[in-house]
C-alpha cells in the first residue's frame, strides 16, 4: 500500500516534470538561429520570399510564438506528438519505427555492461592485488578511456575490414529478403559490434563501482562478524558483501537505462543503425520543430520511468529504504 | 549436324554477350544526407534531387557539354526569332501508375503546379506568356520576350514532369502520394526505410527497350563519412556520389582495387564557391578591402592542400564549364604585399573580422581555417565563428555576418545560376541565395538583363565578357574555386556518368559487368 502511494504520487509529479520539459524544450528549440522553412529553403539551393512563406504558413510557423506554444502544449496533453512536415508523417509514427531498433541496442549493452562488469567487479575484488585484479583493472581503465567514436571505428576496421567476420553497417542485410529465425540470426549479427561498443564505456564504470563497493563493505563489521560465525567464503561473498554493494550499481544502473532512448547517437551514426538518436539529431539540424520535441518527450518520459523503477528496486535490494519513506 | 548448329550459336551468344550491356543485377549508392522528401516538384535539395531524378524525367536531358538530349520530348524547334519552344513527346510514355503521359502533364507540371512550388523555375517562367498543347503529343511555350538559356530549363531537377491525374485540384504540399512518388523515370519508387535506405525497381513499362539495365538501386543512408569510407572498401556499397567522403579518403580509395573515379556528372551544377563579403557595412564594404582579401589568399595551395587537389581556382564569378565564362579578366595571384598596400590605403584600422565557415564537414572546417591565416598574415584580424547549417543559413540570410563561406550551383547559363547573386532585384532579406553580399550596380544590371533577354549568341557573350570584367575588380564577393566532387565507384558499374548531371538522372543507363 505505502508502495502503491509512492508510485502514485511519483507519477503525478512525473506528468507535471514532462510538461515542464515540454515547454522549456518549446522556448529552447525556438531559441536556436532558423527555422525548418529557412533549413528547407536553403537546401533548396533558391528560395523566393514567396517559397519561404508558404513553407511558414503550411508548418504553422506564421502564427504568434503564444499561440504556437498553446497549439504544442494542448496537443502534447491529448497525447499527440504533432506532424512532421520535413518529413511528411506524424511524429508519433516516426518514433514508433524508430525506437525498436534503439532499445534493441541500447537494451543489448545494457545487459551485456551490467552483467559483464558486475561479474568482473566481483572477481577482481575478491582477487584482490593478484594479477586477474591487475588485468581486469587495467583493462576497465582502458575502456573507460577510449573514446566511443574511435572504438566504433577502430571495431569496425578489425572486425568488418580486415577479418570480415562480422557487418559493420546497419540493423540487417538490406534486400537480403531473410524471414523469420534467418532474420533474427541476421539482425543479431548486425547487432554485435555496435552494443559491444555501446557497453565498452557502462562496463568498465559498473566494474570498477563494484570492485571498490565490495572492497569496503568487506571492511565491515558485519562482513567480520558473518566470518566470526564461520560461514563459508563463497556465502558472505555473495549474500552479505554483494547485496549490500550493488547499491550503488544499481543507482548507475537507473541512470545507464534512463539513457537508453536517447543516449546512442553517436554509436548510431558511425553504425548507421536506424535509431531514435540520429533521428534526434538530424531533426535538430534541420529545426524539425515537433520531431525533435516529440523525441524529447519521449526520452524524458523514460528517464523519469526507469527512475521510478531505481526507486523500486531499492527497496527490493534494500528492505530498509521501503521502511523509511 | 545439330552440333554445329549448337555451337554456331553459342558463338554467336558470345558475340553478342561481348558487345551488348548485361541486363540485371543491383546498385548501392549512398545517399547523404537522408533526403527529406522524394517528391521532386516539392522539394529540390540534393539527396532528393538525386533519387528522384531517377523516378521523375524532364523533358529534355544534358551531355556533359551541356548540349540538349531527348528525355521526355523525342525532338525539339525553336523558332527563328527565339519566342516560341515546341516539343514532341515520346510515343507511349506511361506514368508508374499506368496511365498515359500526356501534353496535358507538360502543362499542368509548369504552369501550375511547378509555378507554385518551385521558386528557381518560377524565375525562368515569368517570361512564358502561354503553353499550348494542339494534340497529346505536341507542346509549345510562347515566350512574351527572347529568353537566352530558356533551353536549359528543362532538366529534371529544374522542370521534373509531375502527373496532372494525381494532382490535379489537390491541395499539392499535403498530397497523400507524396510518400509514394509517381514518375515516368525507369526506376519506380518501391520502399524507404527511413534510416537505412531507399529502395527503387526497374520500370518494366519504361518506354526505350532495354532500359533500364538494373534490376533495382538501394540508395543506402550512412550518416557517418568515416564509416561511407569503410562501406565503400568492404564492398557494401558501388557507389559514393561527389562530397560523401571526405577528400583525403577520395584520394586514399581511389587508390583501391577496383576503384573507378570520375570528375565528370557535375557540368551542368558547375558548383562555385566563393565568400559573401558584406558590401553594406565595415572593413569588407570598401573595395579596396575586398581586393586586398583577393590577394591575400593562396587559393591555389587551397586547391592542392585543403581540397587534395579536386577543384581548380575560380576566374570570376562564372564557372569554366558554365556558359559564355571569360578567363579574360583580372588575375588575383597570391600577392600578400599588395594585399598590405591595399589596406595601408584604405587605412584599415585592424577591426576584427568575422569569418562563417559552412559547416559542411572537415574540409569546411579547414578551409576556413586556411583563409583565416592567410588573412591574418597581411594583418587582417579574423575570428572564425562557427555554427550548424541552420544558423548559417539565418546568419547568411539576415546580413549577420561580414565574411561567410557560400556555394552555388550555375545550371549552364549565367541568367539561370549567376545573375541572382549581383543583380540589385536580387536584394531582399530571408534568402541565403540572392544578392547576400548587397552589390549594387545599376549598369551592370541593365547589361545583365540585356544578355538574358536575347537569343543571338554573340551579343550575349560580348555582354557576359564585359559584366565579369567588371566584377571581377569590384570584388563584390571573394571567389574561391571551382569545386570538384568526384565519383567514386566500382570498376565494374559502366556507363555510370553519361549526362551533366552525372548521377543525378544518369542510371537508367548504368550496367554492371559481371
Amino acid at each position: 500500500m505505502v508502495i502503491l502511494t509512492a508510485i502514485l504520487s511519483r507519477l503525478a509529479k512525473a506528468i507535471l516534470t514532462l510538461l515542464a520539459i515540454a515547454v522549456l524544450n518549446f522556448f529552447l528549440i525556438h531559441a536556436a538561429p532558423g527555422d525548418p522553412a529557412a533549413v528547407l529553403a536553403g537546401e533548396a539551393g533558391a528560395a523566393d520570399p514567396q517559397f519561404i512563406a508558404q513553407l511558414r504558413e503550411r508548418f504553422g510557423l506564421d502564427q504568434p510564438f503564444h499561440v504556437q506554444l498553446w497549439t504544442y502544449v494542448s496537443n502534447v496533453l491529448t497525447l499527440d506528438l504533432g506532424y512532421s512536415f520535413r518529413q511528411d508523417a506524424p511524429v508519433s509514427q516516426l518514433i514508433a519505427d524508430r525506437l525498436p531498433a534503439t532499445l534493441l541496442l541500447t537494451a543489448t549493452a545494457f545487459v551485456i555492461s551490467l552483467t559483464l562488469g558486475t561479474a568482473f567487479g566481483v572477481l577482481a575484488a575478491s582477487q584482490r592485488g593478484r594479477p586477474a585484479d591487475s588485468l581486469i583493472t587495467t583493462f576497465a581503465l582502458l575502456f573507460y578511456a577510449t573514446p566511443l567514436y574511435w572504438a566504433a571505428l577502430m571495431a569496425i576496421l578489425v572486425f568488418s575490414v580486415q577479418l570480415g567476420w562480422l557487418p559493420g553497417f546497419g540493423f540487417e542485410t538490406v534486400g537480403g529478403g531473410y524471414g523469420g529465425l534467418e532474420r533474427v540470426l541476421d539482425v543479431a549479427r548486425h547487432l554485435v559490434l555496435p552494443a559491444l561498443t555501446l557497453g565498452l564505456f557502462f562496463m568498465a564504470v559498473y566494474m570498477r563501482l563494484t570492485r571498490s563497493s565490495m572492497l569496503e563493505v568487506a571492511q565491515m563489521d558485519f562482513v567480520k562478524t558473518a566470518r566470526a560465525k564461520g560461514l563459508r567464503g563463497s556465502v558472505i561473498q555473495r549474500r552479505h558483501i554483494l547485496r549490500n554493494a550493488l547499491l550503488p550499481v544499481v543507482t548507475l544502473a537507473g541512470l545507464q537505462a534512463g539513457q537508453l532512448v536517447g543516449g546512442a547517437v553517436l554509436t548510431e551514426t558511425v553504425f548507421a543503425w536506424p535509431g531514435i538518436g540520429r533521428l534526434m539529431f538530424e531533426s535538430l539540424e534541420a529545426r524539425d520543430y515537433n520531431t525533435i520535441l516529440g523525441v524529447f518527450i519521449v526520452s524524458a518520459a523514460m528517464v523519469i520511468l526507469f527512475n521510478i523503477a531505481t526507486d523500486l528496486i531499492y527497496r527490493l535490494i534494500d528492505p530498509r529504504i521501503g521502511a523509511k519513506a | 549436324m545439330k552440333l554445329k548448329i549448337t555451337t554456331a550459336l553459342a558463338t554467336a551468344l558470345l558475340a553478342q554477350g561481348a558487345f551488348a550491356q548485361e541486363q540485371g543485377g543491383r546498385l548501392d549508392v549512398v545517399v547523404q544526407p537522408e533526403p527529406p522528401s522524394l517528391m521532386l516538384g516539392l522539394v529540390q535539395n540534393g539527396p532528393t534531387q538525386m533519387i528522384a531524378g531517377e523516378i521523375y524525367e524532364g523533358l529534355l536531358r544534358y551531355d556533359t557539354d551541356l548540349n540538349p538530349m531527348p528525355g521526355l520530348a523525342e525532338s525539339w524547334e525553336i523558332s527563328e526569332d527565339g519566342m516560341s519552344y515546341t516539343f514532341t513527346l515520346h510515343e507511349g510514355v506511361l506514368w508508374h501508375d499506368g496511365e498515359p503521359f500526356t501534353s496535358a502533364d507538360v502543362k499542368f507540371s509548369a504552369d501550375v503546379f511547378l509555378r507554385e512550388t518551385h521558386p528557381r523555375l518560377r524565375a525562368s517562367l515569368e517570361y512564358v506568356e502561354s503553353i499550348e498543347t494542339p494534340d497529346d503529343r505536341t507542346v509549345i511555350f510562347n515566350l512574351s520576350e527572347p529568353f537566352g538559356p530558356f533551353i536549359s530549363v528543362f532538366e529534371v531537377g529544374t522542370m521534373p514532369m509531375i502527373p496532372a491525374h494525381i494532382y490535379e485540384g489537390t491541395d499539392f504540399a499535403n498530397n497523400d502520394a507524396n510518400n509514394t512518388p509517381i514518375g515516368t523515370g525507369a526506376f519506380k519508387f518501391e520502399s524507404w526505410e527511413r534510416g537505412s535506405f531507399i529502395h527503387l525497381v526497374a520500370n518494366e513499362d519504361y518506354y526505350i527497350d532495354d532500359l533500364p539495365h538494373l534490376d533495382e538501386i538501394y540508395y543506402r543512408v550512412i550518416p557517418d563519412a568515416a564509416s561511407r569510407a569503410v562501406a565503400f572498401e568492404t564492398g557494401e556499397v558501388d557507389v559514393l556520389p561527389g562530397g560523401s567522403v571526405e577528400n583525403w579518403d577520395v584520394a586514399r580509395l581511389s587508390e583501391g582495387d577496383n576503384a573507378c573515379v570520375t570528375s565528370e556528372g557535375w557540368e551542368f551544377f558547375a558548383p562555385h564557391a566563393w565568400m559573401w563579403l558584406n558590401n553594406r557595412e565595415g572593413p569588407t564594404s570598401d573595395v579596396r578591402f575586398r581586393q586586398a582579401v583577393m590577394y591575400a589568399m593562396d587559393r591555389q595551395f587551397m586547391v592542392d592542400v585543403v581540397w587534395n587537389g579536386f577543384g581548380k581556382v575560380a576566374t570570376g564569378p562564372v564557372s569554366s564549364s558554365t556558359n559564355f565564362y571569360t578567363d579574360d579578366v583580372t588575375q588575383y595571384e597570391y600577392d600578400p604585399d599588395r594585399a598590405r598596400e591595399l589596406l595601408e590605403e584604405m587605412g584599415y584600422d585592424g577591426a576584427p573580422v568575422r569569418l562563417l565557415p559552412l559547416p559542411y564537414g572537415e574540409t569546411w572546417q579547414r578551409w576556413a581555417e586556411a583563409v583565416r591565416q592567410n588573412l591574418q598574415e597581411v594583418g587582417i584580424n579574423t575570428e572564425i565563428e562557427a555554427t550548424d547549417v541552420a544558423g548559417w543559413n539565418e546568419a547568411t540570410a539576415q546580413w549577420d555576418y561580414d565574411i561567410a563561406f557560400t556555394y552555388l550551383y550555375q545550371y549552364g547559363d549565367p541568367a539561370l545560376g549567376v545573375s541572382r547573386t549581383y543583380t540589385m532585384d536580387q536584394i531582399e532579406r530571408g534568402s541565403p541565395w540572392n544578392n547576400v553580399e548587397g552589390y549594387e550596380n545599376p549598369e551592370l544590371d541593365e547589361k545583365w538583363a540585356a544578355a538574358a533577354g536575347t537569343a543571338d549568341t554573340e551579343e550575349r557573350q560580348r555582354l557576359y565578357t564585359e559584366i565579369q570584367q567588371e566584377l571581377v575588380d569590384d570584388v563584390p564577393v571573394a571567389w574561391l574555386q571551382e569545386l570538384d566532387f568526384p565519383t567514386i565507384y566500382n570498376c565494374n558499374v559502366q556507363n555510370l556518368v553519361t549526362t551533366g548531371i552525372g548521377l543525378n538522372d544518369g542510371l537508367r543507363d548504368a550496367w554492371i559487368e559481371e
